[in-house]
């Protein structure tokens, strides 16, 4: 079949009909504005608003709903277009299977708008059917196309022909310009939530289905996990390879060194900073700190795998050999034996990445503790260290709790340290020397790879995922209530 | 012009020295020199805030700092027990003498001077801590009592002086930042006697309060005048009237005039001083 540029053309079309709309509405900005200032007199200042204001109220009416509809038709227009085509279905394919017929109607689609169809071959009655249905389908799309175009045009002349008559002296045009900018944004603010809705339903729906299979308590409480075993139909639900806690448990002790490395290095970090650094220290350490948190986490998992698991294994394991002859000789053994993953070298790393974070906060929050405590504290002769203990830390601790919160939810929704750092074996443990593996590292191995969108194995990465929301988004609720009412205290 | 001056009810109120242990405040004769400064300069970085201030402050008196906004008041103040050192860029030349002892050498610990001479700011900053906590913060830190029995009888004699304690008596654990504006400024009083000072400083003490605190506070001051040298800064002159003996007034970074406080009111010799008190400027 020769190439067809017949469909570029409605492209460009489209692109041809948005410019004239721009121009149109351009226009009707000035006669909005010619309008007003003639009724009155010439000057702006007997109007209400600025000039301006009549113009972009006329131009906002002419040009929005118009290019709404275009966008809407832009968008939508296939999916109707192809609703119309499959509504009669030709004699010549009621045998088909339901790809077939699928496909026939793709390569209609296909033909009309001059692409390339298929390989299939079509003979006899199909093709002519084909032909018929390509036809069909151009004759659907120019008709939305053009209905498109005219209705938009009524669109424009309506807005136009609603709003220039009300345009004179006393109109408020500054304020309903002011709704309109008033509403767009609400747009925008709807649209950020309900996509975040959308994401939260999908979690919750998909999780539904896989706690038809396996149970949520077995989920939550039960201790084998091998997701792997369920891909086998025999022994879907029953093998008890959904039991999520050790997961939980790897992902409590990962975060858990993390804080343990991050709390206090980030927090006297932070003090030192807001406290004791004079404003050269100050000038260098904290854009560093900050370009520090920029770091991709990817970075500080090479790092993790690469560096520290095997140094920390080195270590283990020379320290193991010195204790194999003595009196600890199992410890020794244990020891001499260690692998590169383990917990407290995804731990230890994590909290490395955590520093900046956990300290950029709390200096935030140590810094908006009023001078005047600190002056009333040096005030009564304590010292530096005593009016940070006794004073400020007190003042900015449920702020700091809060930092503490939302590096925890960070640290919980970690991956790719993780992943990297910490092995894949899900084993019920608190012992950091151990391999461990978390939710998020789960949830990548369990969606990577082939795989079908309905077995429980994919399934259960939902679950996982739907779990993890519900802990972070509780962890972030609690640590911006605290920030937030510390935050009262002192404004 | 007449000066106010409020009835000393309670002025019988015996000093609990025996606990803040300074007997030597009673062997002070009032109206002898307690604070002595000669040829003070402050600078702020380049910027040179007070010019060759010579001024004596005299014992269990209230001397008054007086002049428009950004003379220096405050700044001289503060040189009294070197909170200018919390400022990095802050630098001050001349001596400051207490009990005829510079307080600018190295011998001197600026955290030991600053227990014997207490600020009170503008605006009250009592610590987020239980009303208890914040009068028991000094004593801590100075390891002034040597038992719980001890630190609450410095805690019930500090609110006492301060006038607070009918008040706060019955809820000592609640927070002082839940009290009233001048409750929490004489909250902050009792604090600074908690640690027995020789001088208490005040920088604008009622300038956040309403009339009616400010006669509290002013009643206060009178009372405690006669155990503590008090400085005071206001920008109320009727105020300077009322609870000064005497008075020193700053403009531009220089001390203009300083004397008897009826005096100064009364019979200015500086035109700048006389222009001031009349309102003319400032
Ligand atoms: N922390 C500071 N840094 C720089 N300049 C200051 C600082 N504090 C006060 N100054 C300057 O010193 C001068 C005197 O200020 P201040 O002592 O606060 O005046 P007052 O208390 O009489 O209103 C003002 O010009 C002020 O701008
Ligand atoms: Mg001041």
């Amino acid at each position: 079949m020769p190439f067809n540029p017949d469909g570029r053309q409605a492209d460009m079309l489209i692109w041809i009909v948005f410019f004239a709309l721009a121009a149109f509405s351009g226009l009707t900005y000035w006669l909005g504005r010619r309008k007003a200032l003639a009724s009155a007199g010439g000057s702006a200042a007997g109007l209400h608003s600025l000039p301006n204001y009549y113009g972009t109220y006329v131009a906002l009416w002419v040009a929005v709903p118009a290019a709404l509809l275009l966008f809407l038709s832009v968008s939508f227009g296939g999916r109707f277009e192809h609703a119309l085509l499959v509504a009669k279905a030709p004699v010549a394919i009621t045998g088909m299977s339901v790809e077939q017929k699928q496909l026939f109607y793709r390569d209609a689609e296909a033909m009309a708008e001059g692409k390339q169809a298929s390989e299939v071959i079509y003979e006899g009655p199909v093709k002519a059917a084909l032909t018929q249905k390509s036809l069909e389908a151009k004759g659907y799309r120019d008709k939305i196309r053009m209905g498109t175009f005219a209705l938009m045009g009524v669109l424009a002349l309506a807005g136009l022909l609603l709003t220039y008559p009300r345009i004179n002296a006393k109109f408020w045009a500054r304020n309903r310009v002011e709704s309109w900018i008033s509403n767009v944004l609400m747009i925008c603010s709807i649209v950020a939530v309900v996509t975040t809705l959308g994401i939260i339903l999908s979690l919750v729906w998909e999780s539904a289905r896989f706690f038809q299979t396996v149970s949520p308590g077995e989920f939550l409480l039960g201790t084998h996990w091998s997701p792997q075993i369920g891909m086998r139909d025999d022994q879907v639900g029953s093998s008890g390879g959904f039991g999520a806690l050790p997961l939980f448990a790897g992902t409590f002790l990962v975060m858990l060194i993390a804080m343990l490395v991050a709390g206090p290095v980030g927090l006297f970090s932070a003090i030192y900073l807001a406290e004791y650094a004079g404003p050269t220290a100050r000038a260098v350490c904290k854009p560093l700190l900050e370009v520090l948190a920029g770091v991709p986490t990817v970075v500080y998992g090479f790092f993790a795998a690469l560096t520290v698991g095997p140094l920390f294994r080195e270590g283990f394991n020379a320290l193991g050999l010195m204790l194999i002859n003595g009196q600890f000789h199992d410890l020794g053994l244990y020891l001499s034996q260690v692998q590169n993953q383990m917990a407290l070298v995804a731990g230890a790393v994590m909290g490395i990445m955590l520093i900046p974070f956990v300290s950029s906060l709390s200096d935030d929050i140590i810094n908006s503790v009023p001078q005047a405590l600190r002056d009333g504290s040096y005030a009564m002769g304590a010292t530096k260290s005593e009016t940070v203990k006794n004073v400020v830390l007190p003042a900015a601790l449920p702020g700091i709790a809060g930092a503490f919160l939302l590096a925890i939810s960070r640290a919980v929704g970690e991956t790719m340290i993780v992943t990297m750092a910490a092995g894949l074996q899900a084993k019920l443990t608190l012992n950091p020397l151990e391999t461990v593996t978390t939710v998020t590292v789960q949830i990548v191995t369990l969606l990577t790879g082939d795989q079908e969108f309905d077995s429980p194995k994919t399934l259960s990465a939902f679950a996982l995922g739907l779990t993890l929301f519900v802990v972070t988004l509780l962890l972030n609720i609690i640590a911006l209530r605290i920030v937030q009412k510390y935050r009262e205290q002192y404004d | 012009m007449t000066t106010y001056r409020p009835s000393l009810a309670n002025s019988g109120n015996s000093m609990t020295s025996s606990i803040l242990g300074h007997a030597h405040l009673s062997a002070d004769k009032a109206g002898s020199t307690k604070i002595h400064a000669d040829k003070v300069n402050v600078f702020y970085g380049e910027k040179q805030a007070l010019f060759d201030v010579s001024l004596d402050i005299s014992q269990k008196a209230v001397t008054s700092f007086i002049g428009p906004s950004g003379c220096g008041k405050s700044t001289f103040l503060r040189c009294i027990n070197r909170m200018n050192d919390t400022i990095p860029i802050c630098k001050v030349e001349g001596t400051i003498e207490i009990d005829g002892q510079d307080i600018n050498t190295r011998s001197i610990d600026p955290v030991v001077l600053r227990a014997r001479v207490g600020m009170v700011f503008q605006k009250p900053n009592p610590f987020p801590k239980s009303i208890y906590e914040n009068v028991a913060y000094g004593p801590r830190i100075h390891g002034l009592a040597t038992g719980k029995d001890e630190l609450d009888a410095i805690v019930e004699s500090s609110l006492r002086r301060a006038g607070l304690w009918d008040e706060v008596a019955d809820r000592l654990l609640q927070p002082g930042t839940g009290l009233s504006g001048g409750q929490q400024q004489r909250l902050v009083i009792a604090r600074a006697i908690a640690v027995g000072p020789e001088v208490i400083l005040m920088d604008e003490p009622c300038s956040a309060l309403d009339p009616i605190a400010t006669a509290k506070i002013e009643e206060l001051i009178d009372e405690l005048r006669e155990q503590f040298c008090i400085v005071i800064v206001t920008h109320s002159m009727a105020q300077a009237a009322r609870v000064s003996q005497r008075t020193a007034f700053f403009h531009m970074g220089r001390l203009v005039e300083s004397g008897p406080t009826d005096e100064i009111f009364t019979n200015p010799k500086d035109t700048r001083t006389q222009d001031y008190i009349t309102g003319r400027f400032g």
